[in-house]
Formats: C-alpha cells, sequence, structure tokens
C-alpha cells in the first residue's frame, strides 16, 4: 500500500480547500461551501438524529443539482426500505438509479452464516466499492453505518486497520464520502472512527428542552477551513434537510418602498406618515398588558380593511379571547374572520418544537398566502429552545416572509426586572421596526408609553408618546416633559390643565391691557375735546369782544352824527366838536 | 510448496473435482483478490482439507474479484478470502486464510460443535 496517500491530496497551505457542495439548504453557508472535496466525512448522530438522510440528501443534490453520480452502500436498511423511506421526503432514489445516477448496494452481514479461520481483509468490499464507483463514475459515496461491519467480526484489530485503509483508499480515489457513525454518550462512533476521519466531522444530535425536541447539528472539526462553531438547529421536512444558519440572512429580497398602515394613525404619522414597510418585520415589545396584542390587532384589522390577508398565530390565547378582548376596545375582528381575511393559527408554542413550528408556519402561509403574518407573542419559543435556536428559527421565518414581501409583526413579552433588551438581543438585528412599549410609573399610576427604538429606511418620530387604550381603540398621545421626566396619564393632564390655566391668564391680562388702553385713548381724546372747547370758547370771547367793539364804534358814530345833528342846530362847526372828542380820548389815556 | 495452485485464476475446477460418487455433492466457492500468499494458502488449505473430508464429493470454484468485481455483490463478500459452501443449504461461509482446520470443519458443518 502507499504508505501516505493523505500527500496526494491534502489541503494546500494557503487555505484553499476545494469543497464539494452538499445542497443542503444551509449547511453550505455553515461550512463555506460544503465537504472537504474528495475526503471522507463523518457524520455522527444517534439513532433517529437524521444521520441516513444527511447522506442521501448529499447524494440526492449530487446527482440532480452538481452532475455527480453517487454510490449508496448501506449497511443497514435494505435498499427498497431506503427508498421507501426517502420518498416522503421528496427524494426518488429508484428513478436516480435508472437514470444511472445512483447506485444501491446492500451489504448484508449475518453473523451466523460467518465462520472466522486465520487472516483475512476486507479486500471484497473495496473491490464491490470500486465497481460500483467505476460503474457510474460516481464522485460522491455514502456508507451507512459503516460501524455495522464491526458486528459481522470478530477481529477488532483487523477491521480497524482495515476501515483505516478503507479510508485512505477512498482519498486516492478522489470521491467525497459521507461515512454515518452512531454516537454513543460523548463518543462520535462506536469503534472510534473518528481517529481516522479528521478531515470532517459532523455531529448530529436531538436536544429536548423541556419536553421539546430539536434537531441539532455540528461542525465538530474541519480541517483546514474555517466553519461555523455554533451548534446550528435543523429541520426536516418535505424538501429534505435544512440547516439553520444563524448569520446568514438571505440578502437577496427584493424590498418595497409601499409603506402599510399600522391601524393607528399616529403611529403612522411617527414613522414618517406612511406606516411600516410593506414586507418588513415589525417587533412590538413591552412588558406584560402594554398592550402588545393591541398593536397587533390595530394592524390586523388595518390590513383587512385593505382587502389583504392576515395570518395571525396566537401562542398565549385562544382566537376567542383575543377577538372578545380586542372588541372590548373597539376592534372588531370577527366579521374578518367570517369574510376569510383573517385566519388565526393558536398553537402553545412548547406543543412541537421549533422545526415543527416553523413547517407549521410555513404551511399556513403557503396555503394562505398573507400579506401580514402576526406571531403573538415570540417570548413562548424561548420555552421550545436555546435562545440561539429560537433566533436561528426566525432567522428562517423571516427569511421566508420577506422573500415573499409579507409584513411580519412579532409581540414579544420582556421581563419587567429591567433587562427590557435582553430577551431581544438575540433578534433585535434581525427587525426592521421596533416599538418598544414601556409602563410609566409616577403620582401613584402606570402610564403606557411608546417609543419607536429603530425603524430601518425611515424618517422616524423619536418621541415618546403616551399610548392610550380606550373602547375607541388605541391612540397615541404626546407627553409632556416635566422636571421629573416625561409626565404621562394623570400628571399630563395636571400639566395640562395648568398650561391651560397659564393660557387663559396671559389673555386676561391682554384684555385687561386693551382696555386700558382703550381707556387711555378715551381719556386722551376728552382731554382734546376739553382743549378744543377751551380753545373754542376764546375764540367765541375773542369774537364777542370784536363784536363789542364794532357795535360801542357804532354807536359812538351814531351818537356823534347825532352831536353834529345837534351842534348843526346851534350853528357850530363841527370841527369844534372833533377837537371835543381829542380830548375826551386823551383823558381817557391819562387815566390808564 | 503450493507452487502448482499459484496461477489460481486459470485453474479448471473439473480438475479439482473429486470423483462422482453417491452422496451430496459439496458444492463450495473461493472468492479471493488477486494471488496473495494469504488467497494461495487458502486454497491450499481447502484443497487439502476437501480431500481429507470430502474426497470425490466436492466441487471448488475459485473467483478471482480483481478480474470479476461485478460477482462480490451476490454473495455478499467484504472478507477476503471467503469459503462459501453454496450446497448443501444452508449457505455457510468461512472466512480466512483456512488454516485452523476445526473450525473450518465447524464452519461447513462437517463436524459438530
Amino acid at each position: 500500500m502507499n504508505g501516505h496517500p493523505e500527500d496526494a491530496t491534502d489541503a494546500s497551505f494557503d487555505g484553499s480547500l476545494p469543497k464539494t457542495p452538499t445542497g443542503i439548504a444551509g449547511l453550505d453557508e455553515i461550512t463555506q461551501g460544503g465537504l472537504p472535496k474528495g475526503r471522507p466525512t463523518l457524520v455522527s448522530g444517534g439513532v433517529g438524529c437524521g444521520k441516513t438522510l444527511f447522506g442521501v440528501e448529499f447524494l440526492v443534490r449530487g446527482a440532480t443539482e452538481f452532475g455527480e453520480p453517487g454510490v449508496l452502500m448501506t449497511f443497514e436498511e435494505t435498499p427498497a426500505e431506503l427508498v421507501a423511506n426517502v420518498r416522503s421526503l421528496g427524494f426518488d432514489l429508484q428513478g436516480l438509479v435508472d437514470e444511472k445516477k445512483l447506485s444501491l448496494h446492500h451489504v448484508h452481514i449475518d453473523r451466523r452464516e460467518i465462520e472466522e479461520t486465520g487472516e483475512y481483509d476486507l479486500e471484497g468490499l473495496f473491490v464491490r466499492l470500486g465497481y460500483a464507483i467505476d460503474t457510474l463514475g460516481a464522485q460522491r459515496v455514502l456508507l451507512d453505518t459503516l460501524e455495522s461491519i464491526f458486528s459481522g467480526f470478530n477481529n477488532e484489530g483487523i477491521l480497524r486497520a482495515e476501515l483505516r485503509r478503507l479510508f485512505r483508499w477512498l482519498k486516492e480515489r478522489g470521491v467525497t464520502a459521507v461515512i454515518t457513525a452512531e454516537a454513543l454518550g460523548e463518543r462520535l462512533s462506536r469503534h472510534g472512527l473518528e481517529e481516522f476521519l479528521s478531515d470532517c466531522v459532523i455531529r448530529l444530535d436531538r436536544q429536548m428542552t423541556e419536553d421539546v425536541s430539536t434537531r441539532r447539528l455540528e461542525i465538530v472539526k474541519y480541517r483546514g477551513s474555517g466553519h461555523g462553531t455554533n451548534v446550528y438547529p435543523f429541520l426536516i421536512d418535505r424538501g429534505g434537510l435544512s440547516v439553520l444558519p444563524i448569520t446568514s440572512l438571505g440578502l437577496e429580497h427584493r424590498v418595497s418602498r409601499d409603506r402599510v398602515s399600522s391601524g393607528i394613525p399616529r403611529l403612522d404619522g411617527m414613522l414618517g406618515g406612511g406606516g411600516f414597510y410593506r414586507g418588513s418585520s415589525v417587533l412590538a415589545s413591552g412588558t406584560a398588558g402594554t398592550g402588545k396584542t393591541s398593536i397587533a390587532a390595530h394592524a390586523a384589522r388595518a390590513a383587512c380593511e385593505r382587502g389583504e390577508r392576515c395570518l395571525y398565530f396566537a401562542f398565549e390565547e385562544s382566537p376567542d379571547q383575543i377577538i372578545r378582548n380586542m372588541r372590548s376596545i373597539g376592534v372588531d375582528l370577527q366579521p374578518w374572520v367570517d369574510r376569510g381575511l383573517l385566519r388565526f393559527h393558536a398553537a402553545r408554542p412548547t406543543l412541537h418544537g421549533l422545526e415543527m413550528h416553523l413547517t407549521t408556519i410555513h404551511k399556513c402561509v403557503e396555503e394562505f398566502q398573507p400579506s401580514l403574518v402576526i406571531l403573538d407573542p415570540i417570548t413562548n419559543f424561548v420555552m421550545s429552545g436555546t435562545p440561539t435556536q429560537v433566533k436561528s428559527m426566525l432567522i428562517r421565518l423571516i427569511d421566508l416572509l420577506k422573500t415573499r414581501q409579507i409584513t411580519s409583526l412579532f409581540t414579544s413579552l420582556t421581563e419587567p426586572d429591567g433587562s427590557l433588551e435582553r430577551s431581544e438581543a438575540g433578534v433585535s438585528s434581525l427587525i426592521d421596526t421596533w416599538l418598544l412599549l414601556r409602563f410609566v410609573e409616577s403620582n401613584g399610576e402606570r402610564n403606557r408609553t411608546l417609543y419607536i427604538l429603530k425603524s430601518r429606511g425611515m424618517a422616524h418620530s423619536n418621541q415618546v408618546r403616551e399610548f392610550t387604550i380606550s373602547e375607541r381603540g388605541v391612540d397615541l398621545v404626546d407627553v409632556y416633559l416635566g422636571p421629573t421626566g416625561v409626565l404621562t396619564g394623570a400628571a399630563r393632564f395636571m400639566e395640562e390643565a395648568r398650561e391651560r390655566a397659564r393660557a387663559s391668564a396671559q389673555e386676561e391680562e391682554l384684555e385687561a391691557r386693551k382696555r386700558e388702553l382703550a381707556r387711555q385713548r378715551l381719556a386722551m381724546e376728552r382731554t382734546i375735546a376739553a382743549l378744543h372747547e377751551e380753545f373754542q370758547a376764546r375764540e367765541e370771547e375773542f369774537q364777542r369782544l370784536i363784536a363789542q367793539e364794532q357795535s360801542r364804534q357804532t354807536i359812538e358814530r351814531t351818537d356823534r352824527a347825532k352831536l353834529a345833528h345837534l351842534r348843526y342846530d346851534h350853528g357850530e362847526v363841527s370841527d369844534s366838536s372833533e377837537e371835543r372828542m381829542d380830548t375826551v380820548g386823551t383823558g381817557e389815556q391819562d387815566g390808564n | 510448496m503450493a507452487t502448482e495452485y499459484f496461477d489460481l485464476t486459470n485453474l479448471d475446477p473439473a480438475d479439482l473435482e473429486g470423483d462422482e460418487e453417491e452422496g451430496p455433492v459439496w458444492d463450495l466457492r473461493l472468492y479471493v483478490a488477486g494471488q496473495t500468499p494469504r488467497c494461495i494458502s487458502a486454497f491450499a488449505n481447502l484443497k487439502r482439507l476437501c480431500e481429507e473430508h470430502l474426497e470425490g464429493k466436492y466441487r471448488i470454484e475459485v473467483i478471482d474479484l480483481l478480474a470479476n468485481p461485478q460477482l462480490a455483490e451476490g454473495d455478499q463478500i467484504l472478507a477476503i478470502p471467503t469459503l462459501v459452501r453454496r450446497l448443501p443449504r444452508p449457505l455457510r461461509k468461512v472466512i480466512g486464510d483456512l488454516s485452523n482446520t476445526e473450525r473450518v470443519l465447524v464452519g461447513l458443518d462437517l463436524r459438530p460443535l
């Protein structure tokens, strides 16, 4: 045997390890391209973890999507069983066999038939596999639970040596192989295959959290390549496996500039006037009783009023209860349910595992084709898995909805002990618009406030608004900023009253000043009138004096005429009379 | 010492058969992969054993999987060398170089445990 066959196919040290895409949704992203090309990969897992399915999908995708024929060698199930088992997942193995893209081989080992005497090797297996590979020109190989051969032979030393040789041989052949192994407790395989398969090891398991099972996948080892180090939840559904990559969101979806109303006019106003973007993800989070469901109900009603369909996943309350409660705040959802525009889907989050929920949601969305999906609340999913699992599930969900331009509204219950952002930390990066609802406690009462923590791609209000719920529905009221902070409720009311009082006082003062001015004007006018009168009086006096003088002169002239007439009678000349007059005048002046 | 059997692939099974006699014929098939020392010694051991215990009522067919790889599937051959007892039924397999005669006899049901 070639002493160092690894050298021939070992990775170049520049990091450009050639990879074979698996075609399994999400896995190629985690592994940055797929499995190591031309090398064997160990897939380890307990019973029912999906090892076989992993391998089968690897072959099927290779044959159908990447033009790489595959050889499936099963040591446990018969080909007929296998074909039947994976048919439900949409894999037509028989069809691929007929097209010469796949060959199925069953290695049957019955210990009772076999007696061992002396030295042997497993050349028969090599020959058989080599022949199968050559016949199809296969580039992919699945050895499903290779370790089963340990049950068929006694000499473990020989088997281990032969398996080591097998893996080297597979590398020499340049086929990309998946070898499944049954995990035993902490061990990746019953017989330590991981010692020989050091290039890439993937572990599958199921985790039970509060009686809910979640499938998980972990890249334990990937020599010569970077890979995601998390434990990733994965699903098995009609399309096969899908691993939920935690960091990558399918960011290829078209985005809409359309706005859809939140159903609360003032909230639309805070969001730059139009509401949410169609197809965006909205999170309304807050402590218990802050009105998260009310916001959801308004959005649902608004969607239905636009003639759009809304799918409402209720994880805490029954649909009837939601309808009844929302009717009490003036939002009647029943007519929309009756008209088929609103559909409720209620289930306890703990009822299924996360993957089952995702599958259910996926199925409902496919069937109903809604334009708005509400999940109320997402908090309880935390009970169904770890935050990481929940996050990855939500990533998948948001991804799914966004690619379909479906607006999503999530509500989330936060703990009242100040860890407001903590529970959302996991999902916040996925959320486009985040409404935060809080209680503000002051003056012996609790009042709801709402503000927009973020809203991508739109100018949005930075204001805290008081959030009121009445029988007419939800409304937002401006809050007052007092010396102790935001004022809400009664305090706001007081402040408003004070404001009103202040305003009316000011008004009164103005009025008073106006009256004062009017009075002054009156006074001034009166003074002017008085002066006018006085002046008139003087003028009249003056005129009177002039008139008196004239009349005196007239009288005097008359008198003089009379005197002249008299003098004429006495025969005297008028000169002397004039002389007398002058004398009279002089005499008068002297008197002054 | 086993040089006369060296060219296993070219052996005519008829040469190896014992004389036709009464009783069931043991139909044996020995799978090998090339002419490795182990395969050669397996054949030698088998031949000796048959002569001793099944004289005249056995038939040995040697199949070299390197020449006929497609034949590995039919009899579910993994280990090399593998001796398959095709007749009498039921099917029995003995793997290894057949050096432990006792175990081969047990394996072929020629001797009870």
